[in-house]
């Protein structure tokens, strides 16, 4: 097996170094295959590792590669670990970027650099395997880092367009907020247990129960603040209520990147920390009651905004997000089988319902907005039935005890772990995780509505009329712009303007099915694994599996069980009521309920607020300090003060020609001498 | 006797020097490139003869030239510390030469003596084992650099020298009324019998102060930085390389060789002022860095930040401290170092800094948007390259004794993620708006000559660090055993748990499971 890990983490290592120093010279179609093939490669070594799991018949590996830094106790050397937990994260990773990469043969067919973009594929999935193979924290921060790099790259991939570049640096900023909280969690990590090795940490962990450390002047418990630090590395990675801006706005990017970076992968890092980490987490009850209100708070947030979102990525893009909360509620209140289960499902379903918009903006000439869509079920039928698996599986669609999509099994186990725990935080979760799961069902629907159904307004679409009427110059980069807040005034006029979809190419309807299955299959053929009575001996201790609250979980009430498909049905009919049988009613609602709707519209003010409080400050202090600080203060006082002090003047100074410089390193140097002199004559 | 290997490499530059003023323009330039490839070779021969856990001072040489504490001895040696700098001082100095290949055109003998001058003594600071000696190599680095920028620089060079000198030269004064004080009452001028010598402890606080005047300006803290953006703007490419990377590092050279081994409890007595400075420097000058339109302005002020991290991992008084400390002052010099020269690279092509003028270089300068990439990627830390290493040790070990520290420091991670790429985009990304800047071509063989092996340096450091900590892992721990009993303590104060206590919780925990069970 180690030949194996070390081929699954530095396959894509060698092939992003590959494409991206040699794109040039080796042309596209080898970095293409070079990628593609190391990434496939990959994906196949994978599974059998995780089936070794699944079967019981792999134990927990440490693959030594090479030292890294040894600074007295601190020691960190490159390893791979693999145990169940990161198993599941191998086929998460390797699987959807697999995928995406074939995806992206056809759905970047046309771009100039394409051997730049699968090298920053590569290059991401690397560093993605090193977050989830990390043995220590701080290789996991250089995984944590490396994705973050990789995102901003490829967020910012189509770099003329200052929206996009705007949205990459604001990705790398807001998670560097994170990584600040992240980074001092591992300071006190190193400060309090002697060692940055995670096993060394979580075997620690429970003798420091109750331990008191000195922060920033405060007293405070001493696992409580290394988990709620680590968890602001979480939040900033996972985009939670508070540091969530930059996801929708990482939509800039091209839309296989969605997929792969920001629903699938990367955006569950900080899932996967809070899991990786579970006996630590287990120690602090004030630490998970606070990872259990915010990630309620975000599920209910994002689903929110979700509902009034008109650019198709972005409604998904909130829909992670608020999925993103379901995880972490669930580990907040000690499932997080349930979490890691629910992050297993939504790779595939989310990834899917990406990709499956991806092929819905090429097959509409990069239009993203729904409102110039409808009707497409007969023009793109595979991709509709595609989207349909995933809305089906997001949604939670199922009979108990018969059989379910992907959703209906995780996000279920999390509900119902959320009531049996029996805490206050479990309790709000639980009620908050209901309604969100209405308003999921509401946004998912109401997108498969407006983009399939109903009559077509492709007419009004710039795109559309440019792909009519036009031969456009540089496709790739006229990828709608828009805000949509600032939107509202779009007409929408029905007709297709001439125009006709068509269906995308085998290249990304393949991985559209393979990942359909998955929506279909993944939470009917491993539940019994993740979170049920297998469960113990499928986790094998890589995380803290609480096999009571599995019990309790299966046996709540009865509504409780049904409260979901219940939401689920009703999120449905008022989707259906509002955009089929009567698609003038969003307009009238709207139109009574503006205040509100400007509230959605506007994701609850969050970058205004922020663009007052921080960047607008920072600015205008730096300036100050710059100008009234170095300049008016500094300068003013020291230098050229003592300039006027010595009889020089600041006139004089001015005037000084540039044949004056000899003078004054003579000067410096007669000092020396004399000095020197002086020094001899001393000594004498 | 041995081959005297430090007394080659210092006399080596210094006569070529001398040298190159008798040869015209294209020999002077010949002659230089191929000194400091000689002194690059010999340091390599240093550092492969180097024991790792061998003597303190190893390559060890001396010299009387006359009787008497206060007349400096030729007395040279270096430990792994000093190696390290030497190191990096002989690996920057053939890119410079390079750097200013076609970019300087007027005086070339005398530029490149001016350079091969700076270089002995840089050698010479780091290999100094005589308190007087290393004093005429500190302020004797002075004037070649001065005259580099008085002579060589741009429009404002007067200005900017005059500033240079004015704020050196009040620091270095009090330095040696201080290095004075110091050889009459110890009675030697030896640096390792000082190191070990006991001032009183009213006394140390005197002598600490006097050195902090001139190691602070050099390093540079606030509120003495602002002689650096200045040189930095008006200095030639090559001038800001060696500023940036050699000559700051005697800031913290000093602290480590003398105010700390020195003066250890004066040190321990004055770090809530160290870090309150470094502090104040990191929030403050990443601020004014977010804020500046003239490219090397910004990069000057990033290197204040960053030279923070250097202050702040110093006085933390333990390993990962120190260690990372130095681990700083190599990463900031060859990344720094590799900026300048970066922006050297373009303003070579267009004359200007003003980062408005340019724009989507990324388009018709692929190889240069790569590695001007790789080493922003490293100004801000990325784990990988060199400045993670170093930026992370100094954190934990700024942590360990102070969590306010920690806290300040840490958040120049969020704001140089800020400046340095909002930096990146306005140069490399976004559509072209000038057309010469759209028509300037990419990296030519000589600079891709001049910034290829930093980026090999910046990777190997940041994957394999060891190699550089190995060397100066020695010399840190008898740093620190010198300072163990002067060491003030964290603020951690980490108290055990009352088990019951936390018996109770667990408890709590399991009575909500039990009530969640109940529920049902």
């Amino acid at each position: 097996m180690d030949l194996s890990i070390k081929l699954i983490v530095f396959l894509p290592l060698l092939a992003a170094m590959i494409a991206g120093l040699g794109g040039r010279m080796i042309g596209k179609m080898p970095a293409k295959l070079v990628t593609t093939g190391a990434l496939f490669l990959s994906c196949f070594l994978s599974w059998p590792i995780f089936f070794g799991f699944l079967t019981g018949s792999n134990a927990e590996t440490v693959v030594p590669v090479l030292d890294f830094i040894n600074s007295g106790d601190l020691s960190v050397d490159w390893a791979l670990r693999v145990d169940t937990l990161t198993a599941v994260m191998l086929v998460v990773v390797t699987t959807v970027s697999s995928l995406v990469h074939l995806y992206s043969w056809g759905y970047m067919e046309e771009d100039p650099s394409q051997p730049r973009f699968f090298a920053y594929l590569s290059l991401f999935t690397f560093a993605m395997l090193m977050l989830v193979t990390a043995d220590s924290l701080v290789q996991m921060f250089f995984g944590w880092e490396g994705v973050g790099l990789a995102s901003y790259l490829l967020i910012g991939f189509w770099y003329h367009k200052p929206s996009a570049n705007a949205a990459a640096i604001k990705a790398f900023v807001v998670n560097r907020v994170g990584d600040f909280g992240f980074s001092l969690g591992i300071f006190g990590a190193f400060l309090v247990f002697g060692t940055v090795s995670i096993p060394a940490i979580l075997a620690a962990a429970p003798d420091m129960a109750g331990s008191t450390i000195g922060f920033a002047g405060m007293r405070v418990d001493t696992l409580t603040l290394i988990c709620l630090l680590l968890f602001v590395g979480a939040m900033g990675k996972s985009a939670q209520l508070g540091l969530h801006t930059w996801l929708p706005d990482a939509m800039e990017g091209p839309t296989p990147v969605s997929a792969l970076i920001h629903a699938a992968t990367m955006v569950t890092a900080g899932v996967f920390m809070v899991c990786r980490l579970s006996p630590l987490f287990e120690t602090s009850q004030h630490a998970l009651d606070v990872v259990t209100y915010v990630g309620a708070a975000t599920a209910i947030f994002a689903a929110t905004v979700g509902t009034v979102q008109n650019d198709i990525k972005r409604v998904i893009a909130y829909s992670t997000c608020s999925q993103l909360g379901y995880m972490f509620f669930a580990a907040g209140v000690g499932a997080y089988g349930a979490a890691m289960f629910h992050l297993f499902t939504h790779a595939f379903f989310k990834a899917l319902l990406f990709l499956g918009a991806g092929s819905v903006i090429h097959a509409m000439h990069h239009e993203q907005d729904m409102r110039f869509y409808g009707g497409l079920r007969k023009k793109i039928p595979l991709t509709f039935w595609a989207m349909m698996a995933g809305t089906l599986a997001i949604t939670g669609v199922g009979v108990i005890g018969v059989f379910g999509f992907a959703g209906f099994y995780s996000k279920d186990a999390i509900l119902e772990s959320a009531f049996a725990a029996g805490t206050t935080p479990g309790g709000v979760a639980f009620f908050i995780g209901i309604l969100a799961a209405l308003l999921t069902s509401f946004y998912s629907w109401r997108l498969v509505f407006l983009t399939f159904f109903g009559k077509a307004r492709w007419a009004g679409s710039e795109h559309i009329q440019h792909a009519v009427h036009h031969v456009h110059e540089d496709e790739s980069e006229m990828a709608a712009d828009h805000d949509s807040a600032h939107d509202h005034d779009v007409k929408a006029v029905e007709g297709t303007a001439g125009y006709h979809p068509h269906e995308s190419p085998w290249t990304m309807l393949v991985p559209l099915g393979v990942l359909a299955l998955g929506a279909v299959f993944a939470g009917f053929g491993f539940h019994h694994h993740f979170f049920g009575e297998e469960g113990t001996a499928f986790w094998a201790g890589s995380l803290a599996f609480d096999e009571h609250l599995v019990h309790a979980a299966h046996e709540v009430p009865l509504w409780v069980k049904l409260a979901p498909g219940l939401v689920m049905l009703t999120g449905l009919a008022i989707a259906y009521q509002n955009y089929i049988r009567d698609p003038d009613a969003p307009r009238r609602f709207v139109e009574h309920f503006s205040g509100l709707h400007n509230f959605l519209m506007h994701k609850w003010y969050f970058d205004e607020l922020y663009h007052v409080l921080f960047v607008k400050p920072a600015l205008w202090l730096g300036r100050v300090l710059w100008k009234r600080g170095d300049e008016q203060t500094i300068d003013r006082f020291g230098p050229h003060g003592a300039a006027t002090v010595v009889g020089l003047g600041n006139k004089l100074t001015a005037r000084l020609q540039s044949g004056y410089v000899y003078s004054y390193a003579l000067v410096m140097l007669l000092g020396l001498i004399a000095a020197a002199s002086w020094a001899f004559w001393w000594a004498r | 006797m041995e081959f005297p290997i430090l007394s080659i490499l210092i006399l080596l530059p210094l006569v070529a020097g001398i040298a190159v003023l008798f040869m015209g323009a294209n020999a002077a330039r010949w002659t230089a490139l191929l000194t400091t490839l000689a002194c690059f070779v010999l340091g390599i021969v240093l550092w492969a003869n180097y024991q790792i856990g061998g003597p303190r001072w190893q390559f060890v040489e001396y010299a009387e030239f006359a009787q008497g504490a206060l007349v400096p001895a030729w007395a040279l040696g270096i430990d792994g510390i000093a190696l390290m700098l030497i190191m990096l001082s002989v690996f920057l100095m053939p890119i410079c030469i390079g750097a200013s290949w076609r970019a300087i055109q007027n005086r070339v003998p005398e530029y490149m003596a001016a350079f091969l001058l700076m270089e002995a003594l840089m050698i010479g600071v780091f290999a100094a084992q005589d308190l007087m000696l290393f004093y005429i190599f500190f302020e004797g680095g002075l004037i070649p650099m001065y005259l580099i920028i008085g002579i060589w620089g741009g429009v404002e060079k007067i200005k900017a020298a005059y500033k240079f000198f004015l704020y050196t030269l009040a620091g270095s004064v009090l330095m040696l009324v201080a290095m004075l004080y110091m050889v009459l009452t110890a009675g030697t001028s030896f640096i390792p019998d000082l190191m070990a010598y006991d001032f009183a402890p009213g006394v140390q606080w005197w002598l600490w102060l006097a050195f902090f005047a001139s190691f602070a300006v050099k390093m540079p803290m606030w509120p003495v930085h602002t002689w650096l953006p200045d040189a930095h703007v008006q200095a030639p490419t090559a001038g800001s390389v060696i500023l940036a990377g050699v000559l700051l590092k005697m800031g913290g050279y000093g602290f480590v060789r003398f105010s700390l081994p020195m003066f250890p409890d004066a040190s321990a007595d004055f770090v809530p002022l160290v870090f309150g400075l470094s502090g104040i420097a990191v929030v403050y000058t990443s601020l004014v860095a977010l804020v500046q339109k003239d490219m090397k302005k910004l990069i000057a002020y990033s290197s204040v930040a960053h030279m923070a991290f250097v202050t702040f991992g110093l006085f933390a008084f333990n390993r990962q401290g120190i260690e990372g400390a130095l681990v700083v002052m190599l990463s900031h010099g060859l990344v720094s170092g590799a900026l300048f020269l970066c922006v050297g690279v373009i303003y070579d092509r267009l004359h200007t800094r003003e980062i408005a003028r340019y724009g989507g270089l990324a388009d018709n300068m692929p190889g240069y948007a790569l590695l001007f990439l790789l080493f922003t990627m490293a100004s801000v830390g990325l784990p990988g390259t060199s400045g993670f290493v170093g930026e992370f040790l100094a954190l934990v070990g700024t942590y360990e004794m102070s969590s306010w520290g920690a806290i300040v420091a840490t958040t120049g991670i969020i704001l140089g993620a800020a400046y340095m790429l909002w930096l990146y985009w306005r140069i490399c990304y976004g559509t072209q708006k000038n057309a010469d800047a759209a028509a300037m071509p990419d990296l030519d063989k000589r600079e891709w000559l001049l910034l290829a092996p930093i980026a090999a340096v910046v990777m190997w450091m940041g994957v394999y660090p060891e190699s550089f900590l190995a060397p100066m892992r020695d010399d840190v721990g008898l740093l620190l055993e010198r300072l163990e009993t002067a060491a003030p303590e964290g603020d951690a104060h980490l108290t055990e748990g009352d088990p019951s206590a936390a018996a109770a919780e667990a408890e709590h925990h399991e009575d909500a499971h039990a009530a969640g069970e109940a529920a049902q």
